[in-house]
C-alpha cells in the first residue's frame, strides 16, 4: 500500500465510512464511493466532507473518472483520493480528473510517478486539473 | 490536409516514449500481461494466433504521398511485404514483433502518424466519408470535425477506461457512404432552416452479437457545441454502460435497455451541466483546421471529355470513377479486391505505386474507404488514362466497385484468434465464382460482407448478402443473409435458413443471386428485389436439393 498525496495539507486520518453507513451518520467527514455508487448523491454535503475516496476495484473499471470530475465541477476542493488496483499509467489520467492522492494496492516508484506526470507536454482538452487544452495555447 | 504544429507533434513523440518504457517495463517482469494489455491496445497492437497485429491510425481515411510511403517502408522493414486496409479505415500489420512495435511507433511519427487509440475500450480512430471535400452532393466537409474530435479524444483522462470500444463516424452528405449508423455514434452535417451547421446525432448502432441501427438522439445540434454534446453522451455511458458482461457493454445495449427516450433525456441533463464548464473549441480553432482542409487549386475549365477508345479503359472508368464536384474533374476508386485476393490487401510495392499516382495526379491526397479500397479523391479527367495504365501495370485496376466481387472481409481464423472459421478463403472462393466481369455488372451492385465470428468485423448484418462463419461441431459452417445495409437505408440482414459448408455458401450465394436474375424489376438492385418480394423464392432456389 503507497499512499502518494498532491496536497500540502495534512493527510485524513478519519476512516472513509461507505456512502450507506454515511447517510445513517451525519458527523462523518470521509467517505468512500464504489464504482457503481452516483457521487451526485454527495452534493448536498461537499461543504463539509474533507475526504472522497473513490474505489477502483479493477483498474480497468473507469467510472471513478467520470465521479472524480463530477465532485470537482461541483467546486469540491478537498482530497479526493483514488484508491485500489491502482497502477503508474493510470496516474496521468487521474490527476487529470481531479484526483490529489491516490492509495495503491501496488508498490508505486514515487519517482516514476513524477516522470509519468511530467511526460505529456500538452493536454488537448479541458478536464478537471488547471492545464489550458492545446486549442486554447493556440489561440491565447 | 491537417498538418501537426509544434503540439501534435510533442503529443505523439511522447507517446512513442511512453510506449517505449511501458515495453520495457512488460518486457523486465515489471507489469504482467494483464496490465500491459490494455495499454498496449491503446496503442494498436493486439495479439493474434501467429503474432502480433499492429494497427496504424488514418484519422477519418485521409492521408498523403509521404505517410502512404512510410506504411509501405513499414510493411518492407517490419512485416512480409504488405498491408491490410481495414473497415474503419486504418492499415493493419499482421506480423509484427513486439520489439519492434516501438520503433515502428517512432517511425510513424516521423510522419505525423500514430496507432493511438486505434483499439482498446476508448474512443477509437474517427471514421468519415471518404469522397469528403470532394463530394458533390455534401453540405459541408466533416473531416474539419473529425479532426477536431481526434484532438478532443486523444488521451482524453475520463474516457480511456470505458465499458468498451467506441466508434465514431461523420459524415456531410445525404448518401451514406460511411456506416455512421452503425457506429456508436454517427454524425451528419446538415443545415437549419437559418443556414446555421450542425449535426443529427445517431447513438447506440454497431454491428457485432446484436447489431443495432442507432436511432436519432439528437434532430440538431449547433455545431460548435460538439465537443460539449458528445462529452455528455459519453460520461452518460461510462457511468452507465454495463461492465458486468462483455458483449453487454456496448453502447447500443445501454441506449437498447433504458430505451432512446431515456438515454436523450440523461444526456440533455447532463449537457445543461456540462455546457457551463466551456469544453468547446473557440471558433478560430475550427477555422485553422478547416483552413487546411480547403479544396485544392483545382480548374474548373479542365476538358471534361475522355477518350473511351479502348474498351478496358472505358470498363474500369464506368465502374471505378465518380465527378469531382469541379467541373472536369473526378474521384477514382482503386480496388483492393483482385479476383482470388485477400479483401483489403495490399503489397508494399502496390502501396508505392498509389502514393505516387497520389502525388502526381490527385494533390497528394488518398483516402481509405470502409469497403477496405483506396480513393484518389481529386483527379483531372484528362489524366484517367494515364492513372489507369499505372494501376493495371501493378494489378491496381480491377473494374469491381459495389459488385458481387467487391467484398468486405475480416481476417477470419487465418489470423484471428477470435474467429471461428475462415473468412478470406471464401472470399477468394466467391471472386474465382463470379470472376466473368459481364455477369458481375449484370448482377449489379450487390455489397456482400463476411465475417469469420460473430463479432461481425466483416460487417456481415450490412450486408446485401452477408455471411457468418461459426463452429459447428468443429466444423466450419457459413450462415446466410439478406437484406442488410450500411448506406442511408440502413438495416440489419436476416438469416435466411440453415447454414452450409464452404463450398455449399457459394452455391447458395449463386442460386440467390440467380434467382433475382429472373424476378428482378427493371432498375432493381438484389436488396432491392430482395425488400420488395422478402425471402421466400429465394429460401426456395436455395434448399431445393441443396447441400446443406
Amino acid at each position: 500500500m503507497t499512499l502518494i498525496r498532491f496536497r500540502d495539507d495534512e493527510a485524513h486520518e478519519e476512516p472513509a465510512v461507505t456512502l450507506d453507513a454515511f447517510f445513517g451518520q451525519s458527523n462523518a467527514t470521509a467517505v468512500r464511493v464504489e464504482p457503481g455508487e452516483d457521487v451526485r448523491v454527495l452534493l448536498p454535503y461537499l461543504d463539509r466532507l474533507q475526504l472522497i475516496e473513490i474505489a477502483f476495484p479493477k483498474f480497468r473499471d473507469g467510472r471513478g473518472y467520470s465521479s472524480a470530475r463530477i465532485l470537482r465541477e461541483a467546486g469540491f476542493t478537498g482530497e479526493l483520493r483514488a484508491a485500489g488496483d491502482v497502477l503508474l499509467d493510470q496516474v496521468v489520467i487521474l490527476r487529470r480528473c481531479g484526483f490529489d492522492a491516490l492509495v495503491s494496492d501496488h508498490v508505486l516508484d514515487a519517482d516514476k510517478v513524477n516522470e509519468a506526470l511530467a511526460r505529456f507536454p500538452a493536454v488537448y482538452q479541458k478536464a478537471a486539473d488547471a492545464k489550458q487544452p492545446v486549442w486554447a495555447l493556440r489561440h491565447g | 490536409m491537417y498538418k501537426y504544429d509544434e503540439y501534435d507533434q510533442a503529443m505523439v513523440d511522447a507517446r512513442v516514449e511512453e510506449f517505449r518504457d511501458q515495453c520495457n517495463r512488460r518486457l523486465s517482469g515489471e507489469m504482467t500481461e494483464d496490465q500491459f494489455k490494455p495499454l498496449r491496445l491503446m496503442n494498436g497492437l493486439y495479439l493474434q494466433l501467429h503474432a502480433y497485429m499492429l494497427r496504424v491510425a488514418v484519422p477519418y481515411g485521409t492521408l498523403d504521398s509521404r505517410q502512404m510511403h512510410m506504411l509501405a517502408h513499414i510493411a518492407r522493414k517490419y512485416d512480409r511485404g504488405y498491408g491490410h486496409f481495414t473497415t474503419r479505415q486504418n492499415l493493419q500489420y499482421n506480423w509484427i514483433k513486439l520489439d519492434d512495435a516501438a520503433d515502428i511507433l517512432a517511425e510513424l511519427a516521423t510522419v505525423e502518424m500514430h496507432a493511438i487509440q486505434t483499439s482498446g475500450n476508448c474512443i477509437r480512430n474517427i471514421s468519415a466519408d471518404q469522397y469528403a471535400g470532394a463530394a458533390a452532393d455534401e453540405v459541408a466537409d466533416p473531416r474539419p470535425y473529425a479532426e477536431l474530435l481526434r484532438q478532443w479524444s486523444t488521451f482524453h483522462p475520463e474516457f480511456l477506461m470505458l465499458p468498451r470500444k467506441f466508434k465514431i463516424a461523420v459524415i456531410g452528405a445525404d448518401e451514406d457512404r460511411a456506416a455512421m449508423k452503425l457506429h456508436d455514434i454517427g454524425l451528419k452535417l446538415l443545415k437549419n432552416a437559418a443556414g446555421e451547421l450542425g449535426f443529427e446525432v445517431y447513438v447506440g448502432g454497431g454491428q457485432g452479437r446484436t447489431p443495432m441501427v442507432a436511432p436519432l438522439i439528437r434532430d440538431f445540434l449547433p455545431a460548435d457545441e460538439l465537443v460539449s454534446y458528445l462529452e455528455a453522451c459519453l460520461r452518460v455511458y461510462n457511468r452507465y454502460g454495463r461492465r458486468d458482461n462483455l458483449y453487454k457493454a456496448r453502447i447500443k445495449i445501454l441506449v437498447h435497455e433504458i430505451g432512446a427516450d431515456e438515454y436523450r433525456r440523461q444526456v440533455e441533463e447532463e449537457f445543461l451541466h456540462v455546457k457551463t464548464l466551456a469544453l468547446d473549441p473557440p471558433a478560430a480553432e475550427l477555422e485553422r483546421i478547416a483552413a487546411m482542409f480547403a479544396l485544392p487549386p483545382l480548374d474548373p475549365t479542365a476538358p471534361a471529355e475522355i477518350d473511351r477508345s479502348d474498351p478496358d479503359f472505358a470498363l474500369w472508368l464506368d465502374q471505378q470513377v465518380v465527378d469531382h464536384k469541379v467541373p472536369g474533374h473526378a474521384i477514382v476508386t482503386i480496388s483492393l479486391k483482385p479476383t482470388g485476393g485477400i479483401p483489403g490487401d495490399a503489397s508494399a510495392d502496390q502501396i508505392d505505386v498509389m502514393a505516387k499516382l497520389a502525388r502526381e495526379f490527385s494533390h497528394d491526397e488518398l483516402r481509405v474507404t470502409h469497403a477496405q479500397n483506396i480513393v484518389l479523391p481529386h483527379v483531372r479527367k484528362a489524366d484517367l488514362y494515364a492513372i489507369w495504365t499505372r494501376l493495371e501495370e501493378s494489378g491496381l485496376a480491377t473494374p469491381n466497385l459495389d459488385l458481387i466481387t467487391d467484398i468486405i472481409a475480416c481476417p477470419g481464423l487465418d489470423y484471428c484468434a477470435l474467429a471461428n472459421a475462415r473468412s478470406i478463403p471464401l472470399a477468394q472462393k466467391i471472386t474465382e465464382r463470379f470472376a466473368n466481369l459481364d455477369r458481375q455488372r449484370d448482377l449489379g451492385e450487390v455489397k456482400l460482407k463476411i465475417s469469420g465470428c460473430i463479432n461481425a468485423c466483416g460487417h456481415h448484418h450490412a450486408g446485401h448478402i452477408g455471411i457468418l462463419g461459426v463452429d459447428r461441431k468443429g466444423e466450419e459452417n457459413y450462415q446466410l443473409s439478406f437484406g442488410g445495409s450500411g448506406a442511408e437505408d440502413a438495416s440489419v440482414g436476416k438469416i435466411i435458413g440453415p447454414g452450409f459448408s464452404e463450398d455449399g455458401i457459394v452455391d447458395a450465394v449463386e442460386k440467390a443471386l440467380e434467382t433475382y436474375r429472373g424476378i428482378r424489376i427493371e432498375g432493381e438492385r438484389f436488396l432491392d428485389t430482395y425488400r420488395r418480394v422478402g425471402s421466400d423464392p429465394f429460401k426456395a432456389a436455395i434448399y431445393e436439393k441443396a447441400s446443406v
